[in-house]
């Protein structure tokens, strides 16, 4: 079971939060802009690395922020973690 | 020596409580603080069952976990099954059998199975009972093969109950590195824990009579055990496994028999530690020789522990076979109480008295009787005996530290074993976990492992004296991986528990399943109960052999927990059914228990009336009569559990129009708006209505079901696409109670409650809500159909919620009102067209597959979903489509899920039967589909296959009942 520091609630377990999966780009505001093999990719394709690999959690249970977290994918090791969204410009 | 096999004194059994049990029907004596296999051969059982696979009679191997010898079942008191007899405690009374045998161990009818081996060689299921079918043969197999019978239901169960901690130091195993180690951090002051399989700490200590600065070690363990248990930041776990090691140091622990709770069988723990010390000792490896698995062939160190635990020694007559020197230590034991008829050192390079050579064969089906010996001039010697002790050498036990993925595993050839290296500072391996044998060097590692995690913990370390062992220097021999003598008959066993010889090695590797986690899964080596604990770096040696590599180049499989055996029901503890995932009800739950709802989950764990049965009622005819009810007259329904989300701040609108398919920006206050919702792969999140209170807050409607889906596509939106957007977002769905009012005479009973405002059809049409006062009670009224039907949804707090409920059925009985539950609702909204997530909604229709192209917007430059919407359609620009479908067979109520085929053949699919319902409008069975083609083929005639049962059915529009909405819009 993870141990997540949340910046806000300090080191909780796992099962506060909700993973939302690799930190990829965040949504294009024009995807009509993209080719089909662009948008593709942007929707379907993931890294899915072997080692260091950034990805976003939601405290759902908790304080609610969304967090941006370097883990790696073969030791659980967490590098760092940071706000995003609202709850970083609050 | 004792004319029994228990020595005359010794050991730490309790020899003042004398116990009786049953083992196969015989009696047998045993003390307190035996386990079942030490009384087992204290009372000269040889044969405790038969094998896995091939029912080949076995025998007591080890003397903990690592055992690989046969399981047995408490018959009594308490049944269970698949108890490893050596980490079983004897009761008195108990009754105890040989599991996979019958009529008993000894006398075995299964044993023919030996006969068939041919047919049974490693993946023989894959191969010998193809033909006709594997499934034939499968009851056969399965009930000769294996494990014992579970327990039928409403049998004993254990109880257990579930802790979490956490400690700064754990330590597993309490042997002489763990013991020390647990001493320095207890003295720094750092919380400790320190955990051992074995009712009593001291580990290998207790096995070997070894004196602790001239005193016996068992007068050290005390002092230091005592010391331990006097402070309040240790705490000794007795009977536990560290079964788990899991992320972020989180340790999974299940103690057994917790002796401070009575009638509690496990306590199962969760623990956090800082510091994580793995001091669980070694393993010790058999030897490749032909029969090496005849009752009678043992671990050296088990042999040992039974004699230093138990007082028990197995046999009379011993050959020792060392390739190790503690294997030559116990041999000095044994040779003191005259049980010593040889010893066999394997090591060439050793001066002792010992015949030098190796093992060829074990003789005696039923137990051994002889062995042959192969002396260093190839000359072959048979000496009788009744006991082999056999050392192959020393695996350290690194399967919590790699699971931990802390420690990389590599192959020491000085060790001739795999060792494990912690590249974190908070995993520290000691003792002979870390291949250390010497009880000198046990000392130190854990002494230097407390003072780093005391260091890094910021404590000053402790200083602990180190007690001066007896011991002499330890060695270890080549390893012996393979049989040196060419095999003319009988089997080499490198898994006991799974019936794994080196032919199944051989022919694995021969078919091409040569990676070692392959050859673990075709031969199912290391699977077994025991996780191939004693076996697996034999089957690794073999491996390396037959490939010509090194081991170090074969690698180990993947340790994974659990670590020893755990039952279920401790892992569970008092988390079953509800107590583990609980259901979620609304504040009518009782109300609709009381008036004979039957209730299930609607989605979300939300427990919702599936219909209210009244006396002579079948659920059919309930969910009619209800469904008729909202037609004819009017119903009420707990719309509670609907998913509500509150949406303020200036940014809602552009989130709106980003979230849905169609345009929200120009909705008027006061009015709500039915929306699709996809993600941004073009399919259908969640549909729902949306209305607004005022110019810049919002409340969201979404199904049930979906409401956690939702949720979180909205915050992701906000906090990760677009955090510009101006939106503060509440769930709010348990914030309100929904008693929906459905049917033509909705409005008169909407009337009858006084509302504080104009709800006539003019001031309160469809799609609009008020704020107000019904029956006296603050309400907010959505105008918003789900049946078809004139439909009001009475919104109010949780708190007044039986009070509105009761005052609306009040209200409502000149009408003839009656509460209605899920089925009704459904066959109200299939009659309606109504889609449904889940249903219709199956995660492959889009919008306009479902009728509503319509909606998407023209102007919207982009909303979620919308390009892979637009470049799915361009790809593939047939598409199944949503229809109503009329059975020709007007009763056919067909299952959800149906296919439609061409014709009704054998084929491909071209479709399939969402939602079939007994329509109480039209009288007859009625359907929803999705069918390729769809809207087109209106008129045709396609077929549903139900099994062997061809259902022609009649292609139309997918509604029936108010086609034109004049009744949910009056």
């Amino acid at each position: 079971m993870l141990l997540i520091e949340c910046p806000w609630c300090g080191p909780r377990p796992e099962q506060e939060f909700t993973c939302a999966g690799e930190a990829h780009p965040p949504r294009p505001h024009d995807p009509s802009a993209f080719s089909d093999r662009q948008w593709s990719d942007y929707v379907v394709m993931r890294a899915n690395l072997r080692g260091l690999h950034e990805e976003r959690w939601w405290h759902v249970r908790g304080c609610g922020s969304w967090l941006s977290v370097t883990r790696d994918t073969l030791t659980h090791d967490i590098r760092t973690v940071s706000l995003i969204g609202k709850a970083s410009s609050s | 020596m004792s004319s029994g096999w228990r020595l005359p004194a010794g050991g730490l059994i309790d020899r003042n409580r004398p116990l009786q049990f049953k083992f196969d029907g015989t009696s047998c004596h045993a003390f307190v603080g035996d386990t079942v296999a030490s009384a087992l051969l204290a009372n000269g059982v040889r044969i405790v069952g038969r094998s896995f696979k091939l029912h080949r009679p076995r025998g007591i191997v080890g003397a903990g976990f690592e055992d690989s010898g046969p399981l047995i079942e408490r018959r009594s008191p308490r049944q269970m099954t698949n108890l490893q007899p050596t980490t079983t405690p004897v009761e008195d009374g108990g009754i105890y059998r040989s599991v996979n045998t019958w009529p008993s161990a000894a006398l075995d009818i299964g044993s023919v199975a030996q006969a068939f081996a041919p047919l049974l060689p490693a993946g023989f299921y894959y191969k010998t009972f193809m033909r006709p079918s594997w499934h034939v043969f499968e009851p056969f197999v399965r009930a000769a093969a294996g494990l014992g019978k579970t327990s039928p239901e409403g049998a004993w169960q254990p109880t257990s109950e579930s802790r979490f901690a956490h400690t700064d130091v754990l330590i597993a195993g309490a042997g002489p590195a763990g013991l020390v180690a647990a001493l320095a951090c207890a003295r720094a002051g750092v919380r400790t824990m320190l955990v051992d399989d074995s009712p009593w700490p001291g580990g290998r200590l207790l096995d070997d009579d070894l004196k602790l600065d001239s005193r016996p070690a068992a007068e050290w363990i005390a002092t230091v055990v005592a010391e331990l248990k006097s402070l309040p930041h240790v705490r000794v776990f007795a009977r536990s496994s560290v079964w788990g090691f899991h992320e972020h140091n989180s340790l999974t622990v299940v103690e057994r028999g917790p002796m401070d709770v009575v009638g509690l069988d496990y306590r199962h723990w969760k623990i956090r530690a800082k510091h994580v010390v793995v001091a669980a000792g070694a393993i010790e490896r058999s030897l490749p020789f032909v029969d090496n698995d005849r009752p009678g062939i043992m671990q050296a160190s088990a042999v040992a522990s039974y004699l230093g635990r138990y007082g028990v020694v197995p046999g009379r007559r011993v050959v020792v076979v060392a390739n190790t020197d503690s294997a030559v230590t116990l041999a000095c034991r044994l040779k003191a109480i005259g049980a010593l008829t040889a010893l066999v050192d394997t090591r060439a390079t050793t001066a002792n008295d010992a015949l030098h050579g190796a093992v060829v064969a074990a003789h005696g089906a039923r137990g051994i009787s002889a062995v042959t010996i192969r002396d260093q001039d190839g000359r072959d010697r048979r000496v009788e005996c009744d006991l082999l002790a056999v050392s192959g050498g020393w695996s350290p036990a690194i399967h919590l530290a790699s699971q931990s993925r802390k420690a990389r595993t590599t192959y020491d050839d000085d060790l001739a074993a795999f060792k494990a290296r912690s590249h974190s500072e908070t995993l520290h391996l000691v003792g002979a976990a870390n291949g250390a044998y010497a009880t000198a060097a046990c000392f130190a590692e854990g002494l230097a492992a407390a003072q780093a995690a005391c260091r890094a913990l910021g404590r000053p370390a402790a200083d602990v004296t180190l007690p001066m062992s007896s011991e002499e220097a330890v060695s270890v021999g080549r390893p012996i991986w393979s049989t040196s003598v060419p095999l003319r008959r009988g089997k080499v066993f490198v898994d006991l528990s799974n019936d794994v010889t080196t032919a199944d090695l051989g022919l694995a590797v021969r078919e091409g399943f040569d990676s070692i986690e392959l050859v673990k899964r075709y031969t199912t080596a290391g699977m077994g109960v025991d996780q191939g604990k004693i076996g697996n770096t034999s089957v690794i040696g073999a491996v390396a052999g037959l490939r010509g590599m090194p081991l170090a180049d074969i690698g180990t499989t993947t340790f994974r927990p659990p670590f020893v055996p755990v039952e279920f029901a401790a892992i569970a503890g008092t988390r079953r059914g509800p107590c583990l995932y609980p259901w979620r009800h609304t504040p009518l739950a009782d109300w609709h228990m009381a008036n004979g709802a039957v209730m299930y989950e609607a989605g979300l764990r939300w427990q919702r009336p599936g219909y209210y049965l009244r006396a002579g009622e079948t659920w059919q005819q309930a969910a009619q009569r209800e469904a008729r009810t909202v037609r004819d007259q009017v119903g009420v329904y707990d719309g509670t559990p609907l998913g509500k989300f509150l949406l303020a701040g200036r940014g809602v609108t552009a989130l709106l129009d980003l979230l849905y398919v169609n345009d929200f920006a120009n909705l008027r206050v006061g009015r709500g708006r039915y929306g699709i919702m996809l993600t941004d792969d073009g399919l259908i999140l969640d549909d729902g209505v949306t209305f607004r209170f005022d110019d810049n807050t919002w409340l969201l409607h979404s199904s049930t079901g979906a409401a956690d889906r939702v949720h979180q596509h909205i915050e992701m939106v906000l906090n990760v696409h677009r955090p510009d957007l101006d939106v503060a977002l509440v769930p709010v769905t348990s914030a309100w109670a929904n008693a929906t009012v459905c049917g033509p005479r909705a409005r008169d009973v909407l009337a009858a409650l006084q509302p504080d405002f104009d709800a006539s059809a003019q001031a309160l049409p469809f799609m609009t809500t008020r704020e107000g006062h019904l029956a006296g009670l603050p309400a907010r009224v959505f105008r918003v159909s789900w049946t078809g039907e004139l439909s009001f949804e009475i919104n109010t707090a949780p708190h007044q919620a039986q009070e509105m409920w009761s005052r609306i059925l009040a209200a409502g009985a000149p009408f003839g009102i009656a509460p209605i539950g899920s089925e009704a609702n459904h066959i109200l909204r299939v009659e309606a067209g109504y889609i449904s997530t889940g249903h219709e909604v199956d995660g492959t229709a889009d919008v306009i597959d479902l009728g509503m192209g319509g909606m998407v917007s023209k102007t919207k430059p982009d909303f979620f979903g919308k390009r892979s919407m637009e470049l799915r359609r361009s790809v593939d620009p047939v598409r199944a489509e949503l229809v109503g479908l009329l059975p020709d067979d007007p009763g056919a109520v067909l299952p959800e899920g149906a296919p439609l085929t061409p014709g009704g053949a054998r084929a491909d699919q071209e479709g399939f039967v969402s939602a079939c319902v007994l329509s109480p409008a039209l009288g007859r069975a009625i359907a929803l589909g999705l069918l390729r083609n769809g809207r087109a083929r209106e008129g045709e005639t396609v077929h549903a296959r139900v099994y062997d049962r061809i259902v022609p059915m009649k292609v139309g529009a997918p509604i029936f009942h108010d086609a034109d909405r004049k009744r949910v819009k009056s």
